[in-house]
């Protein structure tokens, strides 16, 4: 049995100060139902990871079928860390494949700008073994930090090579009417913001950032009724690792990228070559060419060299994270990968406006918790 | 991790750098483990990490996380211990100049953070260049 992908809901990704979590969520998944001309659903999936902590909310599913006027529906909320969104997806696709359900509302959605910086180093460092690294001063910012000396190091590779994937970001956020950042910013933008964690920069990483995205999926049978654009989810890969890289035999070997995106292909029966885009989970600048290569759509080493011959722009061979990504686009954590799908769907049905891939038939979202500890690749495709 | 129970209960790790190791493949785990993650067995014993390793690689943090907002900038080090085992963890008793990857470093106890509600002092390990 397939899941199909009937309607998309988008708020812009922004510091919404005067709006509250509930209100941004209600705004994309009404959206998303009025995109669809759908009145109601059986169940409604929450992907969302920092409530409990900004928000003082847990029980979100059922917040938000109530804010949608969806009384008696099934509901839950989902957490995997960055990858919440596409296993809130993995959740609800389940849900229908195995005849529970016909129709699933899912949304993303996170309000980071109720933290300090300090709060939001602490918050991502929360996906990291808290026993052991935490608890010795220890934040992701830093482990990552440890894990881009090494890539680059061990490839040959300078800073500026790297910050070529902030700019594609920007660039490509410039077009988008939802992304945060909506200005072209260039290599030494990057390589003029102060250090992070060097030599992680400012602009290396995201930003705090509000948003809630949706996505409606639904069986063949309720696909076929509804006359809105569809998408079909042909593939799923989802794959764990150790919390902590450092754990692993090698840090910046993230198998369960490599796992995810080829347990997704096989799934689809398509090879990396038959991919026209990729949306990757760039929440640290040098992730964007680590998964690039984790899964296979660049040789070790190289996926910044093929940036800088304009392999992954829109207009090239293989266009990577084409609304932004979450440098560009933003991270509003929990939301993240919904709005990689959503803008994905936007892609195969030809509606992506100015960020339009010509020619654009499928489509591979990945989406990766901590520092590899989680890996999640779905494949989007147009019905033909 | 900043209620007085939770941190105590990590103190074999924190303190002394506790944990267990597989009898069948030698892999350790910070504090309790049931199963070996690396091999899947299930014969695991209490043992301790080596106090000395080799600095691979160290970050100088400007950017700190909630409650380490005073001591920056800090530094953050990558050490692969004498068994083969990595352990990321804070330097001190030194500048950032001073380190160089491949050279010794020890441990040592130090203050990590004070809480700022409680005043709770959190200790724990640190890496500093071996004598």
């Amino acid at each position: 049995m397939r899941v199909y992908v009937g309607g998309v809901g988008l708020t812009k990704v922004d510091e919404h100060w005067e709006r509250t979590l509930t209100e941004l969520m209600a705004e994309a998944g009404l959206s998303a139902l009025e995109s669809a001309g759908l009145q109601s659903v059986d169940a409604v999936v929450v992907s969302n990871v920092f409530a409990e902590s900004l928000q003082e909310q847990v029980n979100l599913g059922a917040y938000f079928a109530e804010v949608l006027g969806l009384r008696g529906v099934s509901c839950l909320r989902v957490e995997a860390g960055g990858a919440s969104g596409l296993a809130a997806v993995y959740s609800a696709a389940s849900s229908i494949v195995s005849g529970l359900n016909k129709a699933v509302l899912v949304v993303g959605a996170e309000k980071m700008s109720d933290a300090t910086a300090e709060e939001a180093v602490a918050l991502s460092s929360m996906e990291e073994p808290a026993e052991y690294i935490a608890s010795l001063g220890v934040s992701q910012l830093a482990e990552a930090a440890l894990i881009y000396k090494e890539y680059l190091i061990r490839y040959g590779l300078e800073q500026e090579d790297v910050a070529y994937f902030p700019v594609l970001g920007h660039e490509h956020a410039q077009t988008a009417p939802h992304a945060q950042y909506q200005f072209k910013i260039s290599v030494d933008t990057v390589m003029n913001s102060p250090y992070v964690a060097e030599p992680l920069r400012r602009f290396d990483t995201t930003s705090p950032a509000d948003g809630a995205a949706a996505v409606l999926l639904l069986s063949e049978e309720l696909a076929r009724k509804l006359d809105s654009p569809k998408a079909v989810l042909k593939g799923f890969g989802m794959a764990s690792d150790y919390l902590s890289p450092f754990d692993r035999e090698d840090p910046v070997e993230m198998r369960s990228i490599n796992f995810a995106a080829q347990r997704a292909l096989e799934m689809a029966g398509l090879s990396r070559g038959s991919i026209d885009f990729v949306e990757v989970h760039d929440s640290y600048s040098f992730m964007a060419p680590l998964s690039l290569e984790a899964m296979g759509f660049a040789e070790k080493g190289y996926a910044c060299h093929d940036a800088r011959k304009g392999r992954w722009s829109l207009s090239g061979e293989t266009p990577l994270n084409t609304f932004g990504g979450l440098k560009g686009r933003g991270n509003p954590v929990g939301a993240s990968n919904i709005y990689s799908l959503a803008e994905a769907y936007l892609q195969v049905t030809g509606n992506a406006e100015k960020n339009q891939v010509d020619g654009a038939k499928a489509g591979l979202i990945q989406a990766v918790a901590g520092l590899g500890s989680y890996a999640a690749a779905v494949i989007i495709e147009e019905v033909g | 991790m900043s209620k007085p129970a939770s941190y105590w209960r990590l103190r074999p790790f924190v303190y002394r750098l506790e944990g267990s190791r597989c009898v069948k493949c030698g892999h350790f785990h910070p504090l309790v483990r049931k199963v070996c993650r690396r091999c899947g067995s299930k014969n695991l014993e209490r043992d301790r990490l080596p106090a000395t390793g080799i600095l691979r690689h160290f970050t100088v943090v400007s950017q700190a996380q909630q409650g380490m907002e005073k001591n920056t900038p800090f530094i953050v080090a990558w050490v692969e211990m004498d068994d083969g085992s990595k352990v990321v963890a804070q330097m001190t008793d030194c500048e950032p100049e001073d380190l160089k990857p491949a050279m010794k470093v020890e441990t040592v106890v130090r203050k990590i953070k004070v809480d700022g509600e409680s005043r709770l002092i959190f200790y724990g390990i640190k890496f500093r260049p071996s004598a």
